[in-house]
Parts: structure tokens; C-alpha cells; sequence
């Protein structure tokens, strides 16, 4: 289980669709929580700097990687080898290409060619057209390539990638549970692990993902929001929550 | 006070980073002076096998580390790739190790039967310890640790196995012979399995 935390200018934000960034607070305070929660591993996501093309935040990076005692994986921005060498240098474990993908995929194969495949994760975002056809989007969601994640997926495999993570759009920030036949689809036609993301909701939503051919799940609003009015309030599961709804679960 | 050999392979900062946050000084380098002199050692490193001895010998720290593992018998704590290159070969670029252990590196040979199993092996798993040993000292549960690999070592002597762990098969995730700890996981990145294990490196 990996918490997705999203930044705009180094604070933390959630969508929802990628879309209305809500202010939830500072990342290295979400950090320090996930630590003593024992969380599994973290995803950082500056989810404007490819978009708006702002230079990456090594030092805001940095910091957290600091605070960080599980796996950092860090997104936004990252378009050649030298980014990848800094965020491995300060303290990052993987670096997340999706705009990149499509713009400078040698890049990929560079990565994972210094740095091995392992560190080297290519994020794959979808959004269903209204006639139902799925395709890749980059920027954050703005802009639509005519891949389908098959496809993208594939093709992420043969450039160096070792792990995808797959977020439906659609599903982002509205918890009614990942996109099962999605997961299933991308999954069995790659070798490397998919971590599953978009639309989690409660701890059976991950064991549905991983049965589904998931090799790990990742959330958002699950991990910063709280109750029904949705109060922000950084959280986990209990440890024991998850062996008994989660790993015993896992077919 | 602990040295982490800086060969230019991986992720030297989060050693540090954590080795603060049990209370332990540490300084990365790659003067082989300080190397020469340090009281305890971490060989860290991420990437491959090839590369990293011949980062090893262009900045001729392998017949250093040799002689400070083997005869001055400094303790050394090697960390995934740094575990591997403990090893006489890797079957990753064909090339020979460290030699410190009676081991090779291998690559994973997962076949069908091992169902969805992916290589490389990444994410948090169970260790069992083969024998006690104070290097998981303070440990209640079982621990796990976090992994990212996609070679493992095989040792030819029973007793150099220190942990085992599954996946697809047991294989070996740790190795110790006498002085020399060698872990496939990632310590620094394992909260406080990861703290519990550096803290008893620290009390050598």
C-alpha cells in the first residue's frame, strides 16, 4: 500500500479527476506520520511541473527523502538522466516518468540502464472517452495521446521501465473503488509489476486490486482524508486491519 | 562512528539519513585514507554487479575493502548490491567479486510454476533467521524488510546463511562470516526493522 501524496509549489495537495486541488498541508509533517505508521512505501507527485514546466524542487525533495524511512518514489518533471541522478543522489529509490514517456523516451531506457530497471517507474494515466475508449493522457491529465494502456504499457516494458503505475483518471479522488477490469487487462500483458491507483476507498478495495492482477495498490484521498464530511486527517491502516482484510485475503 | 564507501552506485544519502536518526555519526567517502582508518564499515550500493567492481577497482578500493574485511577484520556491513559484491562471481556481466564469502550472485530462475512472481523482486518481505544473532536483537515479530533486486547470492557454506526469504523459492537475503554482514534488503529504507538492525551494527 503506498500513499500517493501530491505537491503544488512543495505543499500537499489532493484531486479530484486531477482536478481541484485541495489544500491539505505540508508534505514533510504527512511524511513523518507515514513513518511512524510503518507505511510500506511513498510516492511523491509534483503534479505542475511538467505542465507548467517549472524547474524540479531538488530541495523540497530532498527534505522529505530525509524524513523518509521507507521507499521514495519521486514523479513531476523528470525528463532526462541527470534529474534521475540527482533525486537517487538526495535520498529518492524511483523515479517516475509520465510526460517523458511520450516526449523523451530514451530517457527511460537511459534510467534504467545506469540505474536498473527497478528504479526506473513509468506512470500510465487513463481517462475513458465518452464513447468508452480508453487512452493515455500526459501533463497531468491534460494532454491525450492515442496510446491505450495496453499498448503503453507494453511499450514501457521494451523501453527499461520496471514497474507501472496505473491511475485511472476517472477514478481519482472519488474512492468508489479501483478499475478492476483495467487492472486486470494492463497487468497480464507485462512482465513488471502494475501498482494499481485511482478510486480506493476502503482496505477490500486493495485485496479486489491485487486479486485482480495488481502487484501493489496506491491511494490518495484514503490516506489524507477522514470520515464522511471528508476532514483531513493524515492516516493508515492498522497493521492488524490489514492482515485480516488484506494479506490473508490475497488469493 | 561509521564510513559508507562512497564507489559512486546508489543511494548513499538515506544510510546516512537513517544512521542519524538512531544516533549514529556517519561520513560518506571515497578517500581511501579514511576508508584505511574507519572503525566500521557500509557498502551500500544499487545498480549492477559489472559496474560496480569496476568502480571498485578504478578507485582501488578492492583490495582495501579486502584487506579490512579479511584481515583487519573491520566490521562491514554490505546492502544489496554491496551484499553481492561480497561474492567470487556474479552471473550479471560475468565477473568476479570481492571473494569475502564462498558465494556467487545469480539471477532469479523463475519459471511457471511460480505463477504471477516478478523479477525484479520488489517490495516488503518476510526474513527468517536461520540461527539467532544479535544483529536482529530487540526484534519481537517477524521481520520484513524492504527489497529491490533482481540477482541473489547463493552461498556454498550452510553456515555464511545468515536470513532466507521467498519468493518463488527461498533464497538467501542475508550472509554473515564473522565480521561480515551482508543483507539483500534495504535496511535504511525499512522503518524500524531497518533501525533495529543498524542500531545492533552500530553496537559491534
Amino acid at each position: 500500500m503506498i500513499p500517493v501524496l501530491s505537491l503544488i509549489d512543495g505543499d500537499l495537495y489532493k484531486t479530484v479527476k486531477f482536478k481541484n486541488p485541495n489544500y491539505i498541508g505540508d508534505p514533510i509533517n504527512a511524511i513523518k506520520i507515514f513513518n511512524d505508521k510503518e507505511v510500506d512505501e511513498i510516492v511523491v507527485i509534483d503534479i505542475r511541473a511538467s505542465k507548467d514546466n517549472t524547474p524540479i524542487n531538488f530541495k523540497k525533495i530532498e527534505e522529505m527523502a530525509s524524513e523518509c524511512f521507507m521507499p521514495l518514489g519521486y514523479g513531476g518533471g523528470i525528463k532526462t538522466l541527470e534529474d534521475a541522478k540527482q533525486i537517487f543522489k538526495i535520498g529518492g529509490e524511483k523515479v517516475i516518468v509520465n510526460s517523458a514517456f511520450v516526449d523523451r523516451p530514451q530517457t527511460i531506457t537511459e534510467i534504467a540502464n545506469i540505474f536498473g530497471s527497478q528504479s526506473m517507474v513509468v506512470a500510465i494515466d487513463v481517462k475513458k472517452s465518452l464513447l468508452g475508449k480508453e487512452y493515455c493522457y500526459f501533463e497531468s491529465g491534460q494532454k491525450s495521446s492515442k496510446m491505450n494502456p495496453v499498448e503503453a504499457a507494453k511499450r514501457a516494458e521494451e523501453l527499461g521501465a520496471g514497474e507501472i503505475i496505473l491511475t485511472s483518471i476517472s477514478l481519482d479522488g472519488t474512492r468508489r473503488g479501483y478499475d478492476l477490469d483495467l487492472i486486470q487487462r494492463v497487468s497480464g500483458q507485462v512482465g513488471i509489476p502494475v501498482v494499481a491507483c485511482g478510486g480506493a476507498h476502503e482496505v477490500p478495495d486493495y485485496t479486489k486490486a491485487v486479486n485482480a492482477g495488481a502487484s501493489a495498490v496506491a491511494a490518495g484521498s484514503m490516506f489524507v482524508y477522514k470520515g464522511s464530511v471528508d476532514s483531513i486527517l493524515i492516516n493508515y491502516p492498522d497493521q492488524n486491519v490489514l492482515i485480516s482484510d488484506f494479506y490473508s485475503q490475497v488469493k | 562512528m561509521i564510513t559508507i564507501i562512497d564507489y559512486g552506485m546508489g543511494n548513499l544519502a538515506s544510510i546516512k539519513n537513517m544512521l542519524k536518526k538512531v544516533g549514529e555519526q556517519s561520513v560518506i567517502t571515497n578517500d581511501l585514507d579514511k576508508i584505511s582508518n574507519a572503525e566500521k564499515l557500509i557498502l551500500p550500493g544499487v545498480g549492477s554487479f559489472g559496474q560496480g567492481m569496476e568502480n571498485l577497482n578504478a578507485k582501488g578500493m578492492t583490495e582495501l575493502i579486502r584487506r579490512k574485511a579479511l584481515v583487519e577484520k573491520t566490521p562491514l556491513l554490505g546492502i544489496c548490491l554491496g551484499m553481492q559484491l561480497f561474492t567470487k562471481h556474479s552471473e550479471e556481466g560475468n565477473v568476479d567479486g570481492l571473494g569475502l564469502i564462498d558465494a556467487k550472485t545469480v539471477k532469479f530462475n523463475l519459471h511457471e510454476s511460480h505463477g504471477n512472481l516478478k523479477i525484479p523482486h520488489m517490495g516488503w518481505a518476510d526474513v527468517e533467521i536461520n540461527s539467532s544473532n544479535f544483529i536482529f536483537e530487540g526484534i519481537e515479530e517477524i521481520p520484513r524488510y524492504y527489497f529491490v533486486h533482481s540477482y541473489h547470492v547463493e552461498c556454498a557454506n550452510e553456515e555464511d546463511i545468515m536470513t532466507t526469504t521467498e519468493h518463488g523459492y527461498s533464497f538467501c537475503s542475508g550472509v554473515r562470516k564473522e565480521n561480515v554482514f551482508g543483507v539483500q534488503f534495504h535496511p535504511e529504507k525499512s522503518h524500524k526493522f531497518g533501525m533495529a538492525l543498524l542500531k545492533n551494527f552500530i553496537k559491534i
